[in-house]
């Protein structure tokens, strides 16, 4: 069809609808109309037909009348009045004998959507509630739901609200799920259809009646009742037990959910469910459809999250298939990294190999940081296949190799001798950005072990004044600095150079920044420069241990099953490019080093002002008894005391990753409460002394504190001066603060009127939610002497690394 | 709840549009247009999210099937509706194509209504739907070579002519009055998909089957079909018994309609099929073939002194030798310039797909136990020791009809009570590759 202006169009058609002879055959009659909604779903505008359009609306040809409706639905709202002039031939449908045509003019009479409306609809709407069809008795209870939307103010009358409950008994299932659908818009604000036992039981044994949309809207529905005993619980359970293994994954996803909403106490419960659930989830990730299967996908993620173990043995479910769309490879990958064990490691590996090669550079990069983040667990065979990419001297590859052997050294440093080695004779030109700055890094840090490194660097100093990225201009000078330290003799000249072009020639004012930093350091003489360096690297091992992430507990994603967020989730960390490796790996060259120094703090460290007085250095020696600690911890409290509030959430690791984390940084933690408890505390200290002004050593006492809300802060650390007196950092003391939190919890749960079984642990998860929201850790540090350079180091030392442990685990 | 949903061409035309809650304006269409066109090909696209509104899409027929929400819906509700969506359409209009979704509108709009009311989805059975249903499919000429490129989830129709009636399956279930023959037809096809992953060394590595059951009914009101399936049939893997002969399954559901009380003893299943499309069984059989694959690869790849490379690839094909093979690809992943070729037989064609870095080669005919051999030639630029490592993997993608690779078969398909006038019943059985790769 030629395309017209609207204008045209619309001219044309006008003259056709109003032709006598059209309207006289009702087949050129309905021709006509077809165009004209053919036209308008074509994206152009013919409101304009709209008189001709209503005209048309009175006829008994059922398909010329939907056809019309659809029209008129569409433009109604710009045109109330004209609508107004439908509405007579629609209630004269609503009393039609043909229920079809009663069914239809009702819903459509409701789709208008016009504000003025609901008074002409009230009466027809009533008497379909009343209708012998059911398909009348459907429009008519989703038609109150619309009325309610179009003019939300006007509340709906109570009778109909009871009448629709009353229809929940209506013997058609859909007439019964529109009821809940209904009830839960009308009653929006009063938190949805009040759900008590009585009606509980009812949808449940009529859930097998519906089909599969009315199973998973009523099991969603369904989440809002709490059995009132725990055999109730289970016979609810052991009802919805076969509907785990339903073969709609629609079903599957909101029984599951419904399980686990039910039995949030019952972890064990939880887990069996679980399991159950796998054989139908994997038929999902394997399904027809590729948008289910991601679907699919990233609902396992979530499930690993809690147990890591579910799929193990079926890991080879998640081997991509060759015409699969990156999306779903790259998400099946990450799976794959999450399912290795000793036995499947090897044939994980080889599979994974074979999609470095893959002609999508995305889905190659993933692959290349999926053996990375393996190579963690399993260092030999992953080094191996790595160093092997290199040889085929692809670009993209390459640049990917080097980022994840970057990231693979940084937490496994026993890998250095075979990084070293692979970097022996290197002479690749890269031409990525992020590629290069990972080079630069690997050859700043084993500069010494690599033969070439110097001739190297010389090239890119040489070529510096062509380099774009400012990040890679960072990059490399950090790296000739390192280099220096290790080979004076063979970098002091190009640093120079180096040095020189950048503090003199460089436009991009943080790379002449740290070039001026470097300069003023080296003045400062070589120990300095070391200092600030190489203590970088000292806590390389520090993220080790925070790899292997515990399996976090079910509730921490079950309010997220089954909603859109994982899929989204999925979107955003795919577009990050490398979504196998968690967090660390995703950090820049440029921030890794930066934190690296910021882990000792140098003198470009905002935190220290006095940056000439020269770096400070922690020690966890000489040890501290828990008594010791107790009595000191009394004694200052009167003297040296500092309370800031850092921004930054809880770490969600255990706490003995915390405490390795800290120990890394030579800060000792003493005691501290368990995860997830409220309120959350951790005691340490360690020493501080300055390298260069020889003050004496000061102890520094500290306490995190995580509460939540402002007004309890104040209740809390008059509690925990109390508190003070029975803690005896030791195992018992814990005991008696987990007991502590537990109750606060409980009595949360009663204040929000929650008083069932449930309410406790409810109550606290909620409770756990709003203060997330307000995020904020009170640090109370005692010390002794005082010395407020010292305390000062201390803080912003304890705040990297809380805030790195926060990133990794969030 | 569902707000919109919407079909785009792949060029992006509006096709079909409606609005069921009035919570987003119509610019939406654009802007998801604008959002997955937007897209580099890695990320992915199923849910997309602009301010509010969540754009959840599928594609099927070389269309965008859209629906957006604002509530946080179950995204396994939306996919299976939309994809139910696709499937009605496909009953209704007998092929999805840009071209049949044009010329149904009305119809879809028409199903639209029934289907979703106020973005609440009321029933998608064609049971109850075809009693509200009134206008009447527009079929796009029963047969073109155009429609034969869409028609199909597989392709596996372009062998019907030797299984069906041409077009059979592809056009509208309800058609006009007084069609002559093939009204009261009913399918039932046993579609395998398999994916093998053969290592290097020839062992095979995985080997999954998902297999399906679907039933395609025409017939307007049909009563109970029993269809009896191999009486050694079992499922897990505890009731293994016998030598070989067992048909067996890791896993089995089925549809919520069967009826089971015939199958413990007699392997029967009961089903009163409504008109359209319907899976009715689905089973899974993980790395346990009861035969060997149906091919085998023997790749030697080497460099020869002019610095090309040399690729000789022999194919094997271990299918009883009555079979033929319609159609095979394969690809190999790899940096070429260049190509010259030496292939067995003329019929058979092979090219370089600079885009895929693939090596394409196409075998029309395949008969069962023969071997076909290739001898590749490659340009390679800058070849090196390494270059070799990066050839491969070999994926072969074809359908093999009238196949099944677990063996399961169907003894019987009975209608009860018998239908008047002529029925007509059609078993259909298909192979299909989902993914078939050879490491080299």
């Amino acid at each position: 069809m030629p395309y017209l202006g609207d204008e045209h169009t619309v001219r044309e058609l006008r003259r056709a609808l109003s032709n006598p002879n059209v309207q006289a055959d009702h087949l050129r009659y309905r021709n006509t109309i077809h165009r004209v909604i053919r036209v308008m779903s074509q994206g152009q505008d013919v409101s304009g037909l709209y008189s001709e359009m209503v005209k048309a609306c009175a006829t008994v040809d059922i398909v010329q009348k939907k056809l019309v409706y659809v029209f008129l639905c569409a433009y109604a709202s710009l045109n109330p009045e004209l609508s107004l002039l439908v509405i007579n031939t629609l209630r004269k449908d609503c009393s039609d004998h043909n229920p079809m045509i009663r069914s239809l003019a009702l819903r459509n009479m409701c789709n208008l959507r016009l504000p003025g409306l609901s008074q002409y609809v009230q009466q027809p709407l009533t008497v379909g509630l009343k209708d012998k069809a059911a398909c009348v008795r459907r429009v008519a209870v989703l038609g109150w739901a619309k009325i309610h939307t179009i003019q939300p103010t006007t509340g709906i009358d109570v009778a109909v609200v009871n009448e629709l409950y009353g229809l929940l008994r209506d013997p058609d299932p859909v007439v019964m799920v529109n009821c809940l659908r209904a009830l839960e818009e009308i009653l929006q604000e009063e938190g949805g259809v009040a759900i008590n036992k009585p009606i509980a039981h009812h949808l449940l044994n009529r859930l097998k009646l519906c089909d599969v949309w009315g199973q998973s809207e009523v099991l969603a529905v369904l989440q809002r009742y709490r059995p009132r005993s725990e055999d109730e619980l289970f016979d609810i359970l052991s009802l919805l037990d076969p509907a785990l293994l339903s073969h709609h994954a629609p079903v599957m996803a909101a029984t599951l959910r419904l399980f686990l909403s039910l039995c949030s106490t019952l972890p064990a419960v939880c887990m069996s469910a679980l399991e159950r659930v796998r054989g139908p989830l994997l038929a999902a990730a394997g399904s027809t459809s590729r948008e289910l299967r991601y679907a699919a996908l990233c609902h396992i993620q979530l499930l690993l999250r809690s147990e890591p173990g579910l799929m193990g043995e079926h890991y080879k479910r998640f081997f991509c298939g060759y015409a699969e769309p990156p999306y779903i490879k790259q998400n099946k990958m990450q799976v794959l990294v999450e399912l290795v064990n000793d036995d499947n490691v090897a044939m994980v590996l080889d599979e994974l190999r074979g999609y470095c090669t893959d002609v999508n550079t995305e889905t190659s990069q993933t692959a290349i940081n999926a053996i990375g983040s393996i190579g963690r667990s399993y260092t030999d065979r992953c080094l191996a296949i790595l160093t092997g990419l290199l040889g085929l001297k692809q670009e993209h590859i390459t640049s990917a190799v080097l980022q994840t052997l970057r990231d693979l050294v940084w937490v496994c440093p026993q890998c250095g001798d075979a990084v070293c080695s692979a970097l022996e004779g290197w002479e690749d030109n890269l031409q990525d950005s992020q590629g290069r700055g990972a080079l630069l890094w690997l050859l700043g840090v084993y500069g010494d072990r690599v033969t070439g490194a110097p001739y190297l660097l010389e090239d890119c100093i040489d070529g510096v004044r062509s380099e774009v990225s400012a990040e890679v201009k960072t990059e490399l000078l950090t790296a000739t600095l390192r280099l220096f330290l290790s080979r004076p003799a063979e970098t002091q000249d190009m640093m120079g150079r180096l040095l020189v072009y950048c503090i003199e020639e460089e436009v991009d004012m943080c790379v002449r920044d740290q070039a001026l930093l470097y300069y003023r350091l080296l003045h400062c003489g070589i120990e300095e420069v070391r200092q600030v360096l190489q203590g970088g690297r000292r806590s390389d091992p520090s993220l080790g241990p925070l790899i292997g992430r515990p399996p976090e507990p079910i509730s921490q994603w079950a309010s997220s099953f089954n909603t859109l967020e994982p899929l989204t989730l999925g979107a955003s960390t795919v577009g990050n490019s490398d979504p196998a490796t968690p967090k660390p790996s995703t950090l820049t060259p440029n921030t890794l080093t930066s934190n690296a120094e910021a882990m000792t703090p140098t003198p470009g460290d905002p935190h220290l002002p006095d940056c000439s007085s020269g770096a400070l250095s922690l020690s966890v020696s000489p040890a501290l008894t828990p008594e010791e600690f107790e009595r000191l911890w009394l004694q200052l409290e009167k003297g040296a005391c500092l309370e800031v509030c850092v921004a930054c959430p809880v770490p969600r690791c255990s706490p003995e990753g915390l405490q390795v984390a800290l120990q890394l940084v030579n800060i000792q933690t003493l005691a501290f409460t368990p995860p997830n408890t409220h309120p959350w505390r951790v005691y340490l200290y360690t020493h501080t002394s300055h390298i260069s002004t020889k003050t004496p050593h000061t102890l520094i006492l500290a306490e995190l504190l995580h509460t939540g809300g402002e007004g309890e802060k104040e209740e809390e650390e008059e509690g925990e001066e109390e508190g003070e007196g029975e803690e005896e950092g030791e195992k018992e003391g814990e005991g008696e603060k987990e007991g502590e939190g537990e109750k606060e919890g409980e009595k949360e749960g009663e204040e929000e009127g929650e008083g069932e079984e449930e309410g406790d642990k409810e109550g606290q998860e909620e409770g756990d939610g709003e203060r997330e929201k307000e995020k904020g850790l009170l640090v109370v540090m005692r010390q002794h002497p005082g010395d407020q350079t010292a305390l000062r180091g201390f803080l912003s030392v304890l705040t990297t690394v809380l805030h790195t442990l926060s990133t990794h685990t969030a | 709840m569902i707000s919109q949903v919407f079909i785009l061409s792949s060029k992006g035309d509006h096709l079909i549009y409606k609005d069921f809650r009035g919570e987003a304006g119509k610019d939406a269409v654009n802007k998801f247009y604008e959002m997955v066109t937007a897209l580099t090909g890695g990320q992915p696209p199923v849910v997309m999210k602009h301010k509010e509104l969540h754009f959840v899409h599928i594609r099927q027929g070389g269309l965008y099937w859209v629906a957006t929400t604002k509530a946080d819906a179950s995204p396994f509700t939306i996919i299976e509706f939309l994809n139910r969506l696709t499937a009605l359409v496909k009953d209704y209009c007998g092929c999805l194509s840009e071209k049949s979704v044009q010329m149904n509108f009305a119809l879809i709009y028409e199903l639209l209504d029934e289907v979703v009311d106020f973005g609440y989805i009321q029933t998608t059975s064609t049971d109850i739907l075809k009693n509200f249903i009134q206008t009447e499919a527009v079929s796009s000429k029963p047969f073109s070579l155009f429609d034969l490129s869409n028609v199909g989830l597989f392709g596996a129709d372009t062998q019907q002519n030797k299984v069906a009636p041409s077009a059979a399956a592809t056009r509208p279930i309800v058609s006009s009055q007084g069609e002559q023959g093939g009204k009261n037809e009913i399918f039932v096809d046993v579609i395998e998909r398999m994916s093998v992953v053969i290592g290097a060394n020839g062992v095979l590595m995985k080997a999954d089957i998902e297999g399906e059951i679907r039933v395609k009914c025409y017939m307007p009101s049909c009563s109970e079909m029993r269809i009896g399936l191999n009486e050694e049939f079992s499922i897990g893997k505890s009731q293994l018994s016998g030598y070989g002969a067992a048909v067996r399954v890791d896993e089995c559901s089925f549809h919520q309609a069967v009826r089971l009380d015939e199958f413990d003893t007699y392997r029967i299943l009961k089903v009163c099929p409504s008109q359209g499309e319907q899976t009715v069984m689905q089973y899974q059989l993980c790395d346990d073939l009861p035969t060997a694959p149906p091919f085998r690869l023997f790749p030697s790849i080497e460099r020869d002194s002019g610095g090309r490379l040399l690729m000789y690839l022999k194919l094997r094909c271990d299918l009883p030798p009555k079979r033929s093979l319609p159609l095979l690809s394969l690809f190999s992943p790899s940096l070429f310039s260049s190509l010259s070729q030496e292939l067995s037989s003329p019929d058979q064609s092979a090219e370089l797909q600079p885009k895929n870095k693939a090596v394409h080669w196409e075998i029309p005919r395949f008969p069962g136990g023969a071997q076909l051999s290739a001898l590749f030639k490659l340009e390679v630029s800058g070849l090196s020791a390494a270059s070799l490592q990066e050839v491969g993997p070999v994926s072969l993608s074809f359908e093999l009809p009238k196949y099944t690779s677990t063996g399961l078969q169907i003894r019987f398909l009975r209608l009860s009570p018998i239908q008047p006038g002529p029925s007509q019943r059609w078993v259909r059985y298909v192979t299909h590759s989902d993914s078939y790769t050879i490491r080299i």
